[in-house]
């Protein structure tokens, strides 16, 4: 598996995700307040056609971690890349870490 | 085989298009066989029906389609034949035709007349003299605005029924000095009894209307001083410039006397239990109808007679079985309300009284010989029990053991309205449109889930309004009944509403989502929670929205400052506030749109919008359009957006006032206020409302005497005309109350919420937005008002700040890690201009260039 770095940890504002470019693929990443806890997607969202879940805004439901996208609402859970609201729908997602206050992504 | 039938349709002429003959067409319109009838319909005045309870209405805005409850279109759509302005002359019953003024001869099978009333003039000396007048219609009304604005200035109403008393407040907004002349020793004699005549009498004379009772007017002659005279019974003297007559209706039974119809002794065309007159295809409905030796001469009883006919006509039996005449209204501002046996007639009924002199309240209560019902009411000066009152009356229900606890004034404890649960079935909520408790039940369980939704399934609330409140409770009632927990919380991770929520972050001081979910809420928050929360900080404290606590909550559309389009990119607003905007900033415009390769159009708030501006380009065209001296438009936030004004007395050979420099005042002051919704502005000249204020969350409308402020108007998917609020206002008071409405508002909407809506929700309506915010009943308004001035001193242009900061920067760029942009961004020319490919010509697009 090759890992990737993609930004320093604090480039993304807690509670909010940016868009990284890894192998021509677009990937949400999001950090979670408080845990640091850092969770990476597609960027792309099948409801609306558009490269921009990572500008979506985290919710938690239930005990699910999700992003909801900006377009039209639909749930992603940001560990299984599930729709919640469409169970035939789900994106991929991609292993992260932080090593040295840098975020690390799992390239594919 | 059974194409080739013949379908036989009934042909029903309704004679009329007054409230009544219009809802008797509707309820034929919505009944199963409605294709079984062809129908025609007559009306003598020029326009179609139109709200003639409201009549008074039309002098405060002076446009009858506000009134109007009939529209030509929808008749059309509905296959109604109109005869406007053209009065049935004659009935020739064995022909079955009717022959109008106009000289058309039209057959019936069925003929309903619904001619109404009008205005019974006393036969005195001088009753035709200039400036004589009746209070009836649209045009009566013309005549008298006509007269007051030419020189008229003293006016007399001769008759103090509930009638007259509208009659002449209209007089008094018209800036006549008015009297009110009644032949009986109190006012409403009809309705209130002497101790409640004497304070109504009391508060009116306060408000400048001066009463004259027992008097009994002989003629009409020259004055002096005015143009008229009043020579009363007694010997004395009245002048005035103006008569109004308003002593009572008469029906208007002459065509069905002409054709030999039945009519009773004093006038009132007979009828049966289903209407029907002694032809029986003939019905006649409405103030033209006799049952059992009376006339109502109210609405309510006519649309009831309007069903039973309608019922009738198709084959089912609703009989009519007489009225409740009992009535609640506001006049000149007092509140006065009659139930049923007023006047405690019945032999061996017996009374409560409730008098407070101080307050101006009166109260009586009658109740049945043996103590158990009541029989009667009258309320002056406060009429809220009304509601519970009637409905004790109506249905019978046994009076609590100290039955004098319906009217006085509560003690801290609940002395128990009645509850919901007390009510049959069958108890009628809404009078004017007679639905009952049952008919809400049923339009609850058929999915209505709001006062709202239940208004306009069964039309219930929309007549006077008076039971509002009342149906609030039945819908709130059946809700909780069906095991809707009717549940506000915000969401699962805070267990509160978002008033709240906001009284919480307002009273505590709290600045933060963190410090509230620590506080007050659980987990780490929904896209549902973090916005509203994101908006009531922003409503209370007004900080930089990207602040690195205040990032997270926004949705998009604030985080990045822009409109997310359908294809992830933004549109760009600068604010043009009043939708005035110099050459040389339009020329910027220009530019920046055709540097940027930018879609432009014009936007319905009078400002230019930018389309298809990606991440990355957003903070360059800012630093260009902020460089140029313009602000951030915030036409992404739930915030304030536009006021749109027309060009006004600068420029306009009409305008009355300068519109476009009041708009420009109100926009520069409110610019950047978030709120549960976005919130829209327009201010008009004149009257002609070419801004179409009367569609917006607040809109201005100038006058001769200053400015008119109409609320909770609304265009978009449910559109709803502005409540005008108050009229003729200095600026100052403009913005003193726009000020104190804004943030009341703020603090008591729910999430998403627009101003129609959250008044349509509101109890009291407009009567008790108006306490609060005119009255101050709760006390609050110059809280309000240092709420928006901390609001207004902390704006900042958000874009200016943004380009500022290389710490924010960061974000405006579509990936954090490469200064590429989005490869699956394409765009083709239409007209001109850039738009999004189709996704066809995408994939064309981009096979291509591989």
């Amino acid at each position: 598996m090759t890992w990737i770095k993609v930004c320093a940890l604090d480039d993304i504002v807690p509670n909010s995700g940016v868009c990284a470019k890894i192998n021509e693929q677009q990937v949400a990443v999001f950090r979670e307040a408080e845990s640091d806890q850092i969770y990476a997607i597609g960027n792309y969202d099948p409801f609306s056609d558009a490269n921009v879940l990572s500008r979506g805004l985290m919710a938690q439901l239930d005990d699910q971690v999700t992003v909801a996208s900006p377009m039209y609402k639909q749930h992603f859970n940001l560990q299984t890349g599930q729709c919640l609201e469409d169970e035939t729908v789900s994106i991929p997602v991609y292993k992260t870490q932080v090593i040295d206050n840098m975020v690390v992504l799992e390239a594919k | 085989m059974s194409l080739a039938t013949t379908i036989s349709t009934t042909k029903v002429v309704v004679v009329g298009n007054g409230m009544v003959g219009h809802q008797f067409i509707e309820s034929l319109l919505a009944s199963e066989n409605t294709d079984q009838f062809e129908i025609h319909t007559f009306s003598e005045e020029p326009r179609l029906a139109y709200d003639r309870v409201h009549l008074s209405e039309y002098f405060v805005n002076r446009n009858a389609d506000d009134l109007s409850l009939a529209d030509p279109q929808s008749y059309a759509t509905a296959g109604v034949k109109v005869y406007l302005h053209d009065r049935v002359e004659s009935i020739d019953r064995g022909a079955k035709t009717v022959t109008s003024t106009k000289g058309l001869t039209v057959s019936y099978d069925k003929l309903v007349l619904a001619t109404g009333s009008y205005p019974f003039v006393p036969p005195i000396t001088g009753n035709d003299r200039q400036n004589c007048f009746v209070y009836r219609t649209i045009e009566d009304l013309e005549d008298i605005t006509q007269a007051a604005t030419s020189g008229a200035k003293k006016g007399v109403v001769i008759g103090g029924g509930l009638l007259g008393l509208e009659a002449a407040k209209a007089l008094k907004d018209l800036g006549l000095e008015t009297h009110v002349v009644e032949f009986a020793p109190r006012l409403m004699a009809v309705q209130v009894d002497d101790d409640g005549g004497a304070l109504l009498k009391k508060k009116i004379e306060e408000l400048g209307v001066s009463v004259h009772l027992s008097k009994a007017t002989n003629c009409i002659t020259d004055g002096e001083a005015s143009i008229h005279k009043l020579e009363f019974a007694d010997g004395t003297e009245l002048e005035t410039d103006l008569v109004l007559f308003s002593a009572g209706i008469r029906p208007q039974d002459a065509l069905a006397r002409d054709s030999e119809l039945d009519v009773g002794p004093r006038g009132g065309i007979m009828i049966n239990d289903h209407c029907q007159t002694s032809d029986k295809d003939v019905y006649a409905i409405g103030e033209c109808a006799l049952w059992q030796e009376r006339i109502f001469g109210l609405v309510a009883p006519g649309y009831a007679m309007a069903k039973t006919a309608v019922a009738h006509l198709v084959g089912n039996e609703v009989p009519f079985s007489g009225a409740d005449m009992s009535t609640k209204l506001k006049l000149m501002g007092v509140d006065v309300a009659s139930i049923g046996d007023a006047h405690a007639a019945t032999p061996g009924a017996q009374c409560y009284t409730y008098k407070n002199d101080p307050n101006g309240v009166y109260k009586k209560l009658v109740v049945s010989p043996d103590g158990k019902h009541v029989i009667g009411a009258v309320l002056v000066g406060d009429a809220e029990e009304y509601g519970t009152l009637l409905q004790y009356c109506l249905n019978s229900i046994a009076l609590p053991a100290s039955p004098e606890s319906l009217i006085l004034p509560s003690m801290g404890e609940d002395v128990g309205g009645l509850g919901v649960d007390a009510l049959p079935e069958t108890a009628q909520i809404c009078s004017c449109h007679d639905v009952s408790k049952g008919d809400i039940s049923a339009s609850v369980k058929s999915g209505c889930c709001s006062v709202g939704d239940v208004k306009s399934d069964t039309k219930a609330g929309t007549g006077c309004g008076g039971c509002v409140p009342l149906m609030t409770s039945v819908v709130n009632h059946e809700l909780e009944a069906l095991g809707v927990e009717v549940n506000r919380d915000i969401c699962e991770h805070f267990p509160y509403t978002r008033q709240e929520i906001y009284h919480l972050i307002r009273v505590e001081g709290i600045k933060t989502f963190s410090e509230m979910l620590e506080k007050y809420g659980q987990g780490q928050g929904c896209e549902i929670c973090k916005p509203a929360i994101g908006s009531i900080l922003a409503s209370c404290w007004n900080e930089y929205v990207l602040k690195d606590q205040h990032v997270g909550l926004q949705d998009t559309n604030d985080a990045y400052l822009g409109n997310i389009q359908k294809d992830g990119t933004y549109s760009v607003v600068p604010r043009v506030a009043g939708g005035e905007i110099t050459p040389e900033k339009l020329i910027i415009l220009g530019e920046v749109a055709r540097d940027f390769n930018l879609y432009t159009k014009i936007t319905g708030g009078q400002r230019v919008d930018l389309f298809g501006a990606r991440l990355h380009q957003l903070p360059d065209i800012w630093r260009r359009l902020v460089a140029a001296g313009f602000e951030t438009g915030q036409a992404y936030g739930k915030s304030v957006r536009t006021v749109k004004s027309c060009v006004g007395s600068t420029w306009c050979r009409y305008g009355v006032d300068d519109s476009v420099g009041l708009a420009i005042d109100i926009e520069n002051r409110y610019k950047g206020v978030r709120a549960p919704h976005k919130i829209k502005f327009a201010v008009s000249g004149c009257t002609r409302e070419c801004a179409e204020a009367q569609s917006k969350d607040f809109g201005v409308i100038a006058t001769e005497n200053g400015w008119n402020l109409y609320v909770c108007g609304n265009g978009g998917m449910k559109p709803r005309h502005g409540d005008l609020f108050a009229t003729d206002l200095d600026r100052e008071t403009l913005i003193q109350y726009i000020d104190r409405l804004m943030m009341f508002y703020i603090r008591t909407a729910d999430r998403l919420q627009r101003t129609s809506v959250w008044m349509e929700n509101m109890e009291g309506g407009l009567d008790y937005l108006r306490e609060v915010i005119i009255d101050d009943s709760l006390g609050i308004v110059n809280e309000l008002e240092k709420e928006m001035l901390l609001n207004i001193e902390n704006y900042q242009c958000e874009w200016a700040t943004t380009i500022e900061d290389p710490e924010k920067l960061k974000r405006f760029s579509h990936f954090i890690n490469s200064p590429d942009s989005d490869e699956n961004l394409v765009y083709v020319s239409e007209r001109g201009q850039p738009r999004p490919a189709t996704v066809d010509e995408r994939a064309h697009l981009i096979a291509k260039a591989g």
